[in-house]
């Protein structure tokens, strides 16, 4: 059963010198209780089409889809009021810079208990109760203490953890990680991504994983989509595509991965750029 | 066998001065470090944020000065805390840094980016300083007529070829390579660390090449140094390091790297199929 459904998605943006297209032509779906890896270089439009469902994309971008829905609810005929009972509630986001995405001038505490009263309507009382709840489940260390602590005083790790304790506050039913550990440690990295499955495994919700690191698609994901240059490239379930890559890119993309260097020098994607960039 | 780099239990304390409310204290970032690097080979520097895998790189590329130890550079003891740095032993080292889009400056063509070097530490005439730049260029697989292009009008692979270049417009004997390829895409950082294959094999360089990315250090280096906290917690050769990690930090930094084995995946894969079916029984 699918929860997020978008079909022929374009985005595109007015720019100086004429229109860019970032996205051109993206279906992605994931279905309940799944892991999807959305895998991509710098350019591939993996971020842009995940902001464009959140509808965080600036003014500039002109967004089409020939379909756009979230749980059978059309998302593109909604009114901003409307959308914003989703994005944010049942629809949640976590970005790549976990210690800019916090505001610096408040304490956690405060940041996820605004949360907790908008989104999820509850009492001040409650909400405190259950931040602390939320950060013993984030496996946040002395969850009471970090309540009153500011953004510069935890490490990258921990304002990690606190983003995604604010994004499971409302029990969504779609989380989109974009590049969720990609400023942390190796170690710090696999705490995360463990802290992300094991939730998403509790919870049931879908995981949407925007990621360039092939590494962290093997470890998570169900089905995995790479694009490239705003384009659908292949998409498979983590097996299949690893095991056996059907679309050339992605065959090049793995090839390039120095795990798998065989000779003394690294296969380039080149040989398939070549074919795809005129300049 | 000629040893280009040496150092001898490095140190490098940082004072951080105290306040009213604050005492001063002392932060040890690097703890007696040592380790050689002969020509043409490559040790590479493993550490996560905070082990001093960049001071110490700082330090080996004669930028920062070490609070206790010796640094020789080929056989002649360095020390830039106390004799000014000579334009020869500027040449010899060269270092390459992280962000290819910080370490160039907006404002200054390509062509001069690569005769700086040149202009400040030979006395070589601008004609010829010319020319150089332009081989350099091509050696590093961009095309002659770059030369009066802006860093803007470059990708951030051209850019770190840029960076590069720059680093062996001296002729070093060592370039320190602070995480190189860690800004760029797979397919680009594959390029790039071929490009520095071919340039050590071509010029017979040492290199240090400091690392987070055991993937891309297993396939560079020749000698590997762990850090963390400071303290070299392992230190042998590739293949040891990878085939026996010793020491438990070793091994949580191993156990902590993705990899994209297809059987791990096919186990990870039927761990969680067995979950759902449990979960819907």
């Amino acid at each position: 059963m699918s929860i997020l459904t978008i079909r022929n998605l374009t985005v595109r943006f007015a720019t100086s010198t004429g229109s860019f297209t970032a996205v051109d032509g993206i279906d992605v779906r994931v279905d309940k209780g799944e892991v999807l890896a959305i895998v991509g270089e710098s350019g591939s439009g993996k971020s842009v089409s995940m902001l464009a469902a959140m509808g965080l994309l600036p003014d500039t971008a002109i967004v089409t889809a020939d379909e756009m829905t979230f749980d059978g609810q059309n998302l593109l005929a909604m009114t901003p009021r409307e959308r914003r009972r989703i994005i944010g509630r049942e629809i949640t986001m976590i970005f790549q810079e976990p210690i800019a995405s916090l505001n610096p001038s408040f304490t956690a505490g405060y940041q996820i208990e605004e949360v907790l009263r908008f989104n999820a309507g509850l009492s001040r009382k409650a909400a405190r109760a259950r931040a602390i709840e939320l950060f013993n489940q984030v496996g946040l260390p002395d969850p009471e203490g970090k309540l009153k602590s500011y953004p510069h005083q935890m490490s990258g790790g921990q304002s990690q953890r606190v983003m995604i304790a604010m994004a499971i506050a409302t029990n969504p039913r779609l989380l989109i990680a974009d590049e969720p550990t990609t400023a942390l440690d190796v170690t710090i990295q696999k705490q995360i991504l463990d802290l992300l499955i094991r939730l998403q495994e509790e919870t049931g919700m879908a995981l949407i994983l925007i990621t360039h690191d092939m590494g962290v698609v093997a470890e998570t994901a169900d089905r995995v989509q790479v694009q490239y240059k705003g384009k659908k490239m292949e998409e498979a379930d983590v097996l299949s595509l690893f095991e056996n890559p059907k679309n050339p890119y992605t065959r090049a993309l793995l090839s390039a991965l120095p795990e798998n260097a065989t000779g003394d020098r690294l296969p380039t994607v080149a040989s398939f750029l070549d074919s795809e960039v005129s300049a | 066998m000629s040893v280009v780099v040496e150092g001898r239990n490095i140190l490098r304390d940082y004072h951080i001065a105290g306040s009213l409310t604050r005492p001063a204290k002392t932060v040890h970032a690097v703890k007696g470090i040592s380790f050689t690097v002969e020509r043409g080979k490559t040790l590479a520097i493993v550490g996560e944020s905070g082990s001093g895998k960049s001071t110490l790189a700082r330090i080996v590329a004669l930028i920062d000065q070490a609070s206790g130890g010796e640094l020789l550079i080929e056989g002649k003891p360095i020390d830039i805390g106390k004799e000014k740095l000579t334009r020869e032993m500027r040449s010899k080292v060269q270092m390459v840094f992280q962000n290819p889009y910080g370490s160039l400056n907006p404002r200054q063509k390509i062509g001069d980016v690569l005769m700086e070097p040149l202009l400040l530490n030979t006395d070589t005439p601008a004609s010829e300083r010319r020319d150089r730049a332009r081989e350099m260029l091509v050696k590093v697989g961009l095309p002659a007529e770059h030369f009066n292009r802006y860093p803007h009008m470059f990708s951030g692979g051209q850019r770190q070829r840029i960076a590069i270049a720059r680093a062996l417009m001296l002729n070093p004997t060592l370039l320190v390579l602070d995480e190189p390829v860690s800004a760029l895409d797979l397919s680009v950082q594959a390029q790039v660390l071929n490009l520095l294959a071919d340039l050590q094999e071509e010029f017979n360089l040492a290199y240090v090449f400091i690392s987070h990315d055991l993937s891309v250090v297993r396939y560079i280096a020749d000698d590997v140094l762990v850090m963390n906290r400071g303290e070299a917690v392992e230190q042998g050769t590739r293949e040891a390091v990878f085939a026996d990690p010793k020491h438990p930090y070793t091994r949580e930094l191993f156990a902590a790297t993705p990899i994209t084995d297809v059987e791990a995946i096919r186990a990870r894969v039927a761990r969680r199929a067995a979950m759902r079916a449990a979960a819907r029984a």
